[in-house]
């Protein structure tokens, strides 16, 4: 038996077997979203280009010659110089780096917290809820970057510091999102059935309730990625996010916005940049959440 | 077996079940019927602990509610719900499904397969999700879920009413079968006297919150009924029979 | 009978699936009168998929193919978009199963019934608040007034599907096509709302096509019943022969019933011939 037949097999002998059945068939019907492929072509090859930065790129990212500032792209500078001279291409690259890293972090940090804040929240109902929820909505009064703002002067300025103060920024319209979903399954006959095998309400909500909430998760995260990016730029740009001279693709364009009308190419290659990652962050969300839900099989 | 007395459910303002008594004998089935609103699921799912009891007491095998139920408590009680769509887990397979009360109780997993078979399942739909599935398939897991854990108790709140009429006739063989095979004591609630009259040796008749009257099943059949709201469910049913 | 007032002829209807097309519907003819029929079916029997494909109500995706489907002369196949929403609501009037869903949410009964007269006539929104309460009179709801001020959460079940009768009444329909009305009502409940459509399809000599899967419920409300499985009809009889129905499934259907004057220890099962699905 190949393995593809062993692993579409309609019924399949041992749980192994049915998990990496549906794993492929997962993978299958991400392979038919020509979309999805897309989004998860452009997210690896720009994780990569950021991993290889050093071997790709042709020029120091901080070194600078004021002789050769705001060059054209060229043969030697093929996105051109910026206004310290500095070759935007060797600093899109390690950009990316810096970026990317910053975007996943703080994913990896807020979605976990949104999450069970949420669905405890929803679940428990009660005072929990209600303080749970006015917690976050102190947060969510808050304009995202003065709030940001805040944190960072807290802190002192760097890279770690923005990571936490735009997570902690950022969480709240996770924790709604994942309490309405809850709220919306919590009376459901299923979880009833759950609560009457005596489980407790910890594996409830971690194992039954949290499932349910993953799919619209998911597209909310993959739409946050871009403003996540513009909110370091923000900090970046005030000079408390990442510090010169490192490179970093919304400190680049901050900078890079007062020679967009001469020099476009300044702004535009890390603005094309944060583009196209937002975007096929998007495209392989919306792949994702089909693929999480079995009834879209 | 299963004792409540005076019990009451209120929701708010709604007082959905004002002052109930009964009694089930072990190996008992017994069966409430009542049109809707007449808080006959509440009751049931207040003996399941899904609805708290605003007044009264409930004590099942000796055991009173009032203090908690444990977890030896959900292996004795078992529920199967109405609606086979809404009752399992939409991502979960029905291997994931069966096995949740094993781990909870920490019990073998080889009772999955034995479980299956129990319900007449084929064993070829054990990792398939629940949407892949039949409304009658489907209300066979529910049934083998409830089973899984060897209970003694089972509540079931109108587990025929979503089905088709020939599923409707499998699930209740089914039941009676199980309730045979392993000495289960029964609560079947259900608008349908028809099915109560096959499954229930006594019935009690819910109106606005309160039991009305309570008969066995030859009375019923007989259409010996004292209060009239009894009568005129005999009537209406007997009507659509044709007799 | 003169013209039939529905022509169902060789309908097939079929749904996109995985491995291509997934039939529903295969091969259902039948005529109506103004009579009352009730198709008769269990899930997935292509009952309701036949009904909407009378109103055109089916998604696009479906494919319908027929040697004649035609309403009162008029070809729905290839009838234009216009003229079907004529037909629809206008002439045909469709009840669906939980008047909950059916129904808007934000606003008042008498609202909605009131927008369904002036959809298909010219009328004053003062005139067809007036109507909306003859019309709440005629489907037997004791104190229209009030019914007509309160929303669908207000009402009881039984309640919110007169309401949704007397909707489907407004313009005056020719046929009526009630899709399960009362599966969703109490037993009591149920008795009232098809012999309210039974006397208001009598008085105004309408046809009602009943689409349920009770059996004997329906045989007692209608002229004629078709028994459908399998997206075909296997079975059309005289309601008043039910009794003498021969077909296995349509036997088999009265047979599994438990019954409060005949009790039995075992219900008998349907054995599903895959004959009648191939």
């Amino acid at each position: 038996m190949t393995t593809r037949a062993w692993l579409l097999s309609d019924t399949p002998a041992s749980r192994r077997q049915a998990v990496w059945g549906r794993r492929y068939q997962g993978w299958l019907a991400l392979k038919r979203n020509p979309l999805a492929v897309a989004g998860l072509v452009i997210v690896l090859l720009m994780l990569a280009m950021a991993a290889a930065a050093p071997i790709l790129a042709t020029h120091d990212p901080g070194a600078q010659n004021l002789a050769n500032r705001l060059q054209p792209p060229s043969a030697a500078h093929w996105f051109g110089t910026d206004e310290l001279g500095r070759d935007v291409w060797s600093r899109v690259l390690f950009g990316g780096r810096l970026t990317l890293g910053m975007v996943v972090a703080v994913v990896a940090l807020v979605a976990p917290i949104g999450l069970i804040l949420g669905a405890v929240a929803g679940y428990a109902g009660g005072w929990l809820d209600r303080v749970l929820m006015r917690v976050t909505d102190v947060f969510l009064a808050f304009p995202r970057l003065i709030l940001a703002l805040a944190f960072v002067a807290a802190m002192k300025p760097g890279v770690e510091s923005a990571v936490i103060a735009i997570a902690l920024t950022a969480w709240p319209p996770y924790a709604r999102l994942a309490r309405a979903e809850t709220l919306m399954v919590r009376n459901a006959d299923y979880i009833a059935a759950v609560r009457l095998t005596g489980a407790s309400g910890a594996r409830i909500v971690l194992r039954h309730v949290l499932p349910m909430c993953l799919g619209s998760l998911v597209v909310r995260v993959t739409l946050d990625m871009s403003s996540i990016i513009l909110t370091a730029a923000g900090l970046g740009f005030l000079g408390l996010g990442a510090q010169p001279p490192l490179a970093e693709w919304g400190t680049m364009i901050a900078t890079g916005r007062r020679f967009i009308l001469e020099q476009w190419w300044v702004p535009l290659v890390p603005g094309v940049a944060i583009f196209l990652i937002s975007l096929a962050f998007n495209l392989l969300g919306d792949g994702l959440r089909d693929v999480l839900d079995p009834k879209q099989r | 077996m299963i004792t409540a007395e005076a019990l009451h459910v209120r929701f708010g303002a709604v007082h959905a079940v004002r002052g109930v008594s009964l009694r089930v004998d072990p190996g008992e089935s017994f069966g409430l019927v009542g049109e809707s609103g007449s808080g006959k699921s509440t009751v049931l799912r207040a003996l399941a602990g899904l609805t708290p009891v605003s007044e009264g007491r409930l004590v099942i095998d000796g055991q009173d509610l009032a203090r908690g139920r444990d977890r030896a408590f959900f292996r004795k009680v078992q529920m199967v719900f109405q609606d086979p769509y809404g009752s399992l887990h939409p991502r979960q397979t029905i291997d994931r499904i069966l096995a949740e009360p094993l781990l909870v109780h920490g019990l073998p997993e080889a009772r999955i397969a034995r479980a299956l078979e129990e319900v007449a399942l084929s064993p070829a739909l054990r990792y398939r999700f629940p949407h892949q599935l039949s409304g009658g398939q489907r209300q066979r897991v529910a049934i083998a879920r409830a089973l899984i854990a060897d209970p003694s108790v089972l509540l079931l709140d109108e587990p025929t009413s979503a089905l088709d009429v020939s599923v409707q006739a499998e699930v209740l063989n089914l039941l009676a079968d199980i309730r045979a095979a392993r000495q289960l004591t029964f609560i079947l609630v259900s608008h349908n006297l028809p099915v109560v009259a096959h499954l229930c040796g006594r019935i009690a008749v819910m109106q606005g919150g309160q039991i009305v009257e309570t008969l066995d099943e030859a009375s019923l059949r007989a259409g010996i009924a004292s209060h009239p709201h009894t009568r005129e469910l005999i009537a209406l049913s007997r009507d659509l029979e044709g007799a | 009978m003169s013209q039939p007032l529905v022509t169902i002829d060789d309908l097939h209807v079929d749904f996109p699936g995985r491995n291509g097309w997934q039939p529903a519907v295969r091969g259902v003819s039948l005529n109506l009168g103004r009579e009352k029929l009730a198709i008769v079916g269990e899930s997935g029997s292509g009952k309701s998929v036949t009904g909407r494909a009378l109103m055109r109500l089916l998604p696009p995706a479906a494919r319908v193919r027929a040697a004649a489907l035609r309403f009162d002369g008029i070809d729905v196949l290839n009838a234009p978009e216009r003229r079907m929403r004529d037909l629809r609501g206008g002439r045909i009037g469709l009840i669906l199963q939980d008047p909950k869903y059916a129904l808007n949410p934000v606003m008042t009964a008498g609202q909605q019934i009131a927008e369904a007269l002036r959809a298909h006539q010219r009328i004053g929104r003062r005139e067809a608040a007036e109507r909306a309460i003859t019309l709440l009179e005629q489907v037997q709801i004791r104190d229209p007034g009030r019914v007509a001020r309160a929303y669908p959460h207000e009402l009881s079940g039984g309640m919110g599907q007169r309401v949704m009768i007397a909707m489907m009444l407004a313009p005056g329909p020719d046929l009526l096509i009630a899709d399960e009305p009362t599966s969703a009502l109490d037993a009591s409940v149920q008795a009232e709302i098809l012999r309210l459509l039974d006397e208001l399809v009598e008085q105004r000599g309408m046809a009602l096509i009943l689409i349920s899967h009770d059996l004997p419920l329906v045989s007692r409300f209608c002229d004629k019943v078709v028994v459908m499985v399998g997206g075909r009809v296997v079975e059309q009889l005289a309601a008043r022969d039910l009794a003498q129905a021969s077909h296995p499934y349509t036997r088999g259907l009265l047979d599994c019933l438990p019954s409060l004057t005949h009790p039995r220890a075992r219900l008998p099962v349907l054995t599903r011939d895959p004959a009648w699905f191939a």
